[in-house]
């Protein structure tokens, strides 16, 4: 009998097909990202030496590309520009999203669900149908190339986001537990603050972490709002400012991929289920 | 009002204030500009009628845009939604490193898609591409007739589909398993019983019964890549000679590049009939689900 989970029992054929296409995918996706980590440490001349076998080295590994970018390159900068950006918008999507989330499912009766899915419906309007008016609100607000900008700006996908996936983990809440607090004597707004978030805790930590990470993601808005080096994001800062006119130093960019990539991955696969989770039974129950 | 429909307007309000003047706002204004005459220095705003728009669909580079609109995102979602369920169907039962699996294949999707795209920029790279490389050294190329990736503009299109199906495959993998591990066990089991095959089982049986959650994957699938414009302006910048460029990505050289903030605004609002499509088949896709 096969083990629970694993489905209708297969032949030898199916299970040596998975395992090609386990192997083709993961080679495939995950292809320049081992690029990254080899060109990373490999020597320039090594890099463009056509004559060398590009998959390992041809020359002794080197920190070179590290050094440069750690010591030349505003890449620290614009780690901690990303950190400061993603905190503050983290701060700001929780403070509108959890009350707002709550409300929609408990206080409103019969309209909340209706509202909820018009919410997630605005998280369907891009930043590139959405960028070109914000610029000009951006400068009217004198914030232009100012990491406030972004900080102002990002919350337009983390609100309707986050309040989305709020309202299932409130909608799982049994009601008793309020209903009983009230019996004792809390009012509605406590019951909230003083049951509902500790409850919520774990909602509340998914919330964050894909904040930050479409932080993060996030590339139009910082590339038009933001015109100066020093105030950039890793996501833009990168791409565009490791690179000087036509001179790609590849082994500095790669490093820099590889190094703001990597902490975010590890991160965001920790809390992937409950992503899904939030994505999927919200569209389809 | 109840105390506590008092209380719920009060704790819904910031959220609907912030939207409605970041989300709202500039959608209006969007279209305010679209039929304006709004530049990067400009005060005050012209109504000037369709004359934007007329402008725009006279562009040859526009119009190829659009049409690369298109092809950009049916080319990449038939892509995204195979390769997704072969892998979803590869990767549901448990098996030794399916851990490491998930991670690795999970790596287009949660790095910074700016960054991964710029990992591909240098492995398609005209003189050093690892591609070109290996092709020469199997000899199915000519080592001085290696293809230009990004420089021939079919080449060029062809990468920014590949590129973008490869950061979307493991979003529409995580979906699809999501959607295939709720399909009750005893139900492929069955018909495995019954001697349906493997293949058989799957096109008549799970495909139809995924099919709710393959539209939810295609519709955020078609959102994602429509309106993206990140992998075109890493990789191309829309070159070579605008044959590469999409909707979003023109929109941004002529309307913040260009300074023309009226004719940016009249592209991107071309992409609105297709969001408010996907908005009405989302909102079909929900209710549907909710009867059941």
């Amino acid at each position: 009998m096969a083990a629970p989970g694993s489905g209708p029992p297969r032949s030898p054929a199916t299970r040596a097909g998975r395992w090609v296409v386990v192997v083709a995918f993961s080679v495939l996706l995950a292809f320049p990202f081992y690029w990254m980590v080899i060109t990373t440490f490999k020597q320039t001349s090594d890099l463009y030496d056509t004559t060398h076998n590009p998959f390992i080295f041809g020359a002794a590994p080197t920190l070179d590309h590290l050094r440069l970018l750690f010591g030349e390159t505003l890449f620290l900068r614009w780690f901690l520009n990303t950190t400061v950006v993603g905190a503050a918008v983290v701060a700001i999507t929780l403070a509108l999203a959890v009350p707002a989330a709550y409300a929609l499912t408990r206080l409103t009766g019969s309209w909340g669900p209706r509202v909820g899915m018009g919410i997630f419906l605005t998280y369907l309007v891009p930043p590139t149908l959405l960028f070109i008016p914000l610029s000009r609100v951006v400068a009217r607000l004198g914030l232009q190339d100012s990491l406030w900008s972004i900080i102002l700006v990002y919350p337009t996908f983390t609100v309707p986001f986050s309040i989305w996936l709020l309202m299932g983990f409130f909608k799982s809440i049994p009601r008793d537990i309020e209903d009983a607090a009230l019996v004792d004597g809390l009012t509605r707004f406590q019951a909230f603050l003083q049951l509902i978030i500790p409850i919520s805790r774990s909602g509340i930590l998914t919330v964050v972490i894909f904040t930050f990470t479409l932080v993060t993601q996030e590339f139009v808005y910082a590339l038009t709002f933001i015109s100066s080096a020093s105030h950039q994001t890793v996501g833009v800062g990168v791409p565009i400012y490791l690179v000087r006119g036509d001179v790609y130093f590849w082994g500095s960019l790669m490093a820099a991929c590889l190094i703001a990539s990597l902490p975010i991955a590890f991160v965001y696969n920790l809390f992937l289920d409950r992503f899904i989770a939030g994505f999927t039974v919200g569209a389809v129950k | 009002m109840r105390p506590s429909t008092r209380l719920g307007v009060a704790m819904f309000a910031p959220a609907l204030l912030y939207i409605t003047a970041l989300i709202g706002l500039p959608l209006a204004l969007a279209f305010l500009y679209s039929v304006g005459d709004v530049t990067v220095g400009s005060v005050g705003w012209h109504f000037v009628g369709l004359r934007n728009f007329e402008s725009v669909l006279q562009s040859p580079s526009f119009r190829r845009a659009l049409l690369n609109s298109f092809v950009f995102t049916v080319a990449t979602q038939v892509i995204v939604i195979v390769c997704a369920n072969v892998l979803a169907l590869a990767l549901e039962a448990p098996f030794r490193g399916r851990g490491v699996v998930r991670f690795l294949v999970l790596l287009p999707w949660v790095a910074p898609i700016s960054l991964g795209a710029i990992g591909w920029k240098w492995i398609l790279d005209s003189i050093y591409s690892v591609i070109n490389w290996t092709l020469v050294h199997l000899h199915l190329v000519k080592p001085f007739d290696a293809p230009m990736w990004l420089g021939d503009p079919v080449l060029a299109m062809a990468s920014v589909v590949l590129v973008h199906s490869w950061r979307m495959i493991p979003f529409s993998t995580v979906i699809l398993l999501a959607g295939l591990t709720s399909i009750p066990r005893e139900i492929p089991e069955a018909a495995a019983v019954d001697g349906a095959g493997f293949w058989r089982t799957h096109f008549t049986i799970t495909l139809p019964m995924m099919a709710p959650i393959i539209n939810v994957a295609v519709l955020f699938g078609v959102i994602f890549t429509f309106t993206d414009m990140t992998v075109v302006y890493i990789l191309t910048r829309g070159g070579p000679y605008d044959t590469t460029q999409v909707l979003p990505s023109l929109a941004f050289f002529t309307g913040i590049l260009g300074s023309d903030l009226a004719e940016g605004a009249a592209i991107s609002v071309f992409l609105v009939p297709i969001l408010v499509a996907i908005a009405l088949l989302m909102l079909r896709v929900a209710h549907r689900a909710e009867v059941v």
